[in-house]
């Protein structure tokens, strides 16, 4: 074997060549600084950011289109910092992301040197794993570590904090033997689990004597790559399903069986459906606060079929009464063999689909027309805008009324074509988002619907589109306030409405994006909508956003008040008259 | 002697001899506010490997063990993880003290001493070095015993524990 003498920081962006990574988000510093000069001579594309917490949100986005790992990197100090609420939105949605960092040299550290923080004990809990580097020659061996670790099991964030000593080739200590296929040393981790077969006997015995069933749906399954295998046990069972806000597309939202979102803001059928069911079969879901309501009280008469990758995700929340610690993929295609093995399904389902039906019938999403004159209604630009998109178009959300409006009125058939910040719920989430996921599918339409309150966050990141050519389209739901907090302070804190308003005029969003080299329009009538998503849609050579004015007063509907059980669910006023 | 009921909760967690896993443990604990009575680590026959032997001294209800159990064999540095039975378990501490003792008082203490088994490590002119090693429950006792003298510095290792045969 022949030995090659290189650098640290060659080593890192060699490693990262290595494991196949095309692109990589970030922005320079000092302690980072020797790992940049070989950037110019990598295949790597490196997109500059204008703030670290855009490079994280966009290898998020990046990961969640393409199911690759996102690659982020940035120097020490505050850029480990602002990095570290991606990280956290990362770990929560299970996103896999390799973050790394700069570190001053080792003999500098504990020092409180220039741009110093402690960055592997801030982000200890906010990732998967993380890794402190003091030898150069443990580089190519910790990168290929820390894919591993990102990619298999449940997915997440792995951080790699890199002291400039050893990438700074000017330095002794950066030397190292480069290793072209190093041996991983991971004895603590074991990611692939053994599915028991009898647990999903069990599990099939359950589903076929229920009478009112419903898969519960979770992210899980867009990260085991499920959604096939999924729509195979769907079709084969006959079961409805529920969607959560992280596996919005994971089951085609047109198919008869979907009954889309569940939770706080969910639609009344999902969210009733999952209350009165007698068994409920969680895929790649954990029993979220904001999918349960009030744990107590939540779906009191059904049995649990939990599955999931994480074995301390099952049992957290609620116990089930059948386990399957495994990839939901395979647990899925073994569930589907089993069936496939046994007679069809004898019992009689008709009056729970009855009821369903009628609970669509009764309680469908609604909303009321905009006055004439008056702002427009959220809804009716994104029915619009869902309406005048190609139907495989991604959507990123930021966090609040928006995402919940998103999340409901949009058909998602495909998976992967919905990205938003599900566990953080981290605002300005999702013009990053929309960039990286353009990043990672350059023929794809890439929206990104946002607040204005969300816009103000991380609206920056529209310079670094411009100038790294990614043309995105950004729908502002521009209603003045923060929107969210409005509607609570709206219903449970009389009215009194308290630092929500941020400005009717100011910024003047249409010049601020042309500033920043997008094409910027202004919409305040219905009848402008459609010709304005259209224009935007011809425009490919740059971003585009549409500041649409809507109406403050709206509500997100239905809603589950926090801390009641999902029995309290709270409808549109036009249907609270309706029979339950 | 032998406690019917146990009142603490051992986990036994073999990790990665390497810096930072003991603070990635022991924050895991802290994070969801679980006091650590006493923490026992060194490195086991296997220089690799570390065995940290955890007690909370406190019975921790099946659930939340269970999940404290699984989100610490989350941790990639932790190599196993399980909590030892107290009742099918052998438990011993080691408690090293300085004790106020006159020449008068010498007797009688080192009789108690001898009773339960302990050792004198050092006699200075005014006080003695004395070392238990005991069941806990033991060591409580004779500490309390201890106070009586005045207890001028005292040193205990918390619990290490093995099955039993």
């Amino acid at each position: 074997m022949t030995s090659e003498n290189i650098d640290g920081g060659k080593a890192l962006i060699r490693a990262l060549e290595k494991e196949g990574v095309e692109v990589m988000f970030g922005l320079p510093g000092g302690a980072i600084l020797p790992v940049y000069d070989p950037i110019i001579d990598s295949t790597i594309r490196h997109i500059l950011v204008r703030h670290e917490q855009g490079a994280g949100h966009m290898a998020q986005g990046y990961a969640q289109a393409t199911g690759k790992p996102g690659v982020a990197m940035v120097t020490s100090g505050p850029a480990a910092t602002n990095i570290v609420t991606p990280l956290c939105d990362a770990y929560l949605d299970s996103t896999p992301l390799v973050v790394i960092t700069g570190q001053v040299p080792l003999a500098a550290i504990g020092t409180d040197a220039f741009q110093e923080c402690d960055t592997t004990g801030i982000t200890m809990g906010v990732t998967k794993h993380n890794f402190l580097v003091k030898d150069a020659q443990d580089i190519p061996r910790i990168v290929k570590e820390a894919f591993h670790i990102a990619t298999t099991g449940r997915p997440g964030p792995v951080l790699i904090d890199l002291p400039k000593d050893i990438v700074d080739p000017n330095n002794p200590r950066s030397e190292l033997d480069w290793v072209d296929n190093p041996e991983m040393d991971l004895p603590g981790y074991k990611p692939e689990k053994k599915i028991d077969l009898s647990e999903i006997e069990k599990a099939i015995e359950l589903i076929q004597v229920s009478e009112r069933p419903v898969f519960y749906v979770g992210g899980g399954i867009l990260k085991a790559r499920a959604a096939e295998a999924l729509r195979e046990l769907v079709e084969i069972t006959g079961i409805h399903v529920v969607t959560t806000l992280m596996a919005r597309g994971a089951f085609p939202d047109s198919h008869e069986l979907c009954l889309g979102m569940p939770g706080m803001h969910g639609n009344y059928t999902a969210v009733t459906s999952m209350q009165k069911a007698d068994l409920l079969v969680a895929l790649g879901a954990r029993f979220d606060d904001r999918v349960t309501g009030k744990v107590d009280g939540f779906a009191p008469d059904a049995k649990i079929i939990h599955v999931d990758i994480d074995p301390a995700e099952i049992g957290k929340v609620r116990k089930p009464d059948v386990a399957i610690n495994g990839d939901c993929r395979l647990v899925i295609e073994a569930m589907v063999d089993l069936l496939r093995q046994q007679d069809a399904i004898q019992i009689d389902r008709s009056e729970w689909k009855s009821t369903i039906s009628g609970w669509q019938e009764r309680f469908p999403l609604t909303y009321e027309d905009s006055e004439p004159g008056s702002r427009l209604k959220p809804q009716y630009v994104l029915e619009q805008l869902r309406d005048l998109t190609p139907e495989d178009t991604i959507v990123t959300s930021g966090v609040g009324q928006h995402q919940m409006w998103t999340s409901q009125y949009w058909n998602f058939d495909h998976p992967y074509t919905w990205i938003n910040s599900g566990g953080l719920g981290t605002m300005g989430f999702s013009i990053p988002a929309a960039i990286g996921a353009k990043v990672g599918n350059p023929d794809r339409m890439v929206w990104a619907v946002d607040g204005d309150g969300c816009f103000q966050m991380t609206a920056q990141e529209l310079v670094t589109a411009t100038v790294e050519n990614i043309p995105i389209k950004v729908a502002l739901l521009n209603n003045s306030y923060l929107g969210m907090v409005r509607q609570w302070q709206d219903m449970f804190y009389d009215e009194r409405f308290s630092e929500v308003f941020l400005s009717d005029d100011v910024p003047n969003y249409k010049t601020w994006a042309e500033s920043m080299g997008c094409v910027g329009i202004r919409v305040d009538s219905p009848e402008e909508v459609p010709e304005a998503i259209a224009k935007a849609n011809e425009i490919e050579d740059r971003s585009v956003v549409i500041d649409f004015r809507t109406a403050p007063e709206e509500h997100v509907y239905p809603m589950v008040p926090a801390g009641k059980d999902n029995s309290s669910i709270v409808v549109p006023p036009s249907q609270g008259s309706q029979e339950r | 002697m032998k406690k019917t009921q146990a009142n603490y909760t051992i986990l036994v967690i073999t990790v990665e001899n390497k810096f930072g896993v003991l603070a990635r443990v022991s924050g895991l604990f802290s994070r969801r506010g679980v006091n650590i009575k006493s923490l026992a680590v060194a490195p086991t026959d296997k220089a690799e490997f570390s065995r940290i032997t955890v007690d909370l001294d406190i019975e921790l209800e099946s659930v939340s063990l269970d999940q404290i159990i699984n989100q610490l064999d989350k941790l990639i540095n932790v190599v196993e993880i399980r909590a030892l039975d107290p009742a099918e378990s052998i438990e011993r501490e080691l408690m090293i003290v300085t004790v106020e003792a006159e020449a008068s008082q010498r007797d009688e203490l080192v009789d108690h001493l001898d009773k339960v088994g302990g050792k004198v490590l050092n006699i200075g002119t005014e006080s003695m070095m004395l070392s238990l090693v005991e069941t806990s429950s033991v060591i409580d006792d004779f500490e309390s015993f201890l106070s009586d003298y005045g207890i001028v510095e005292l040193q205990r290792t918390g619990r290490v524990a093995l099955d039993s045969l």
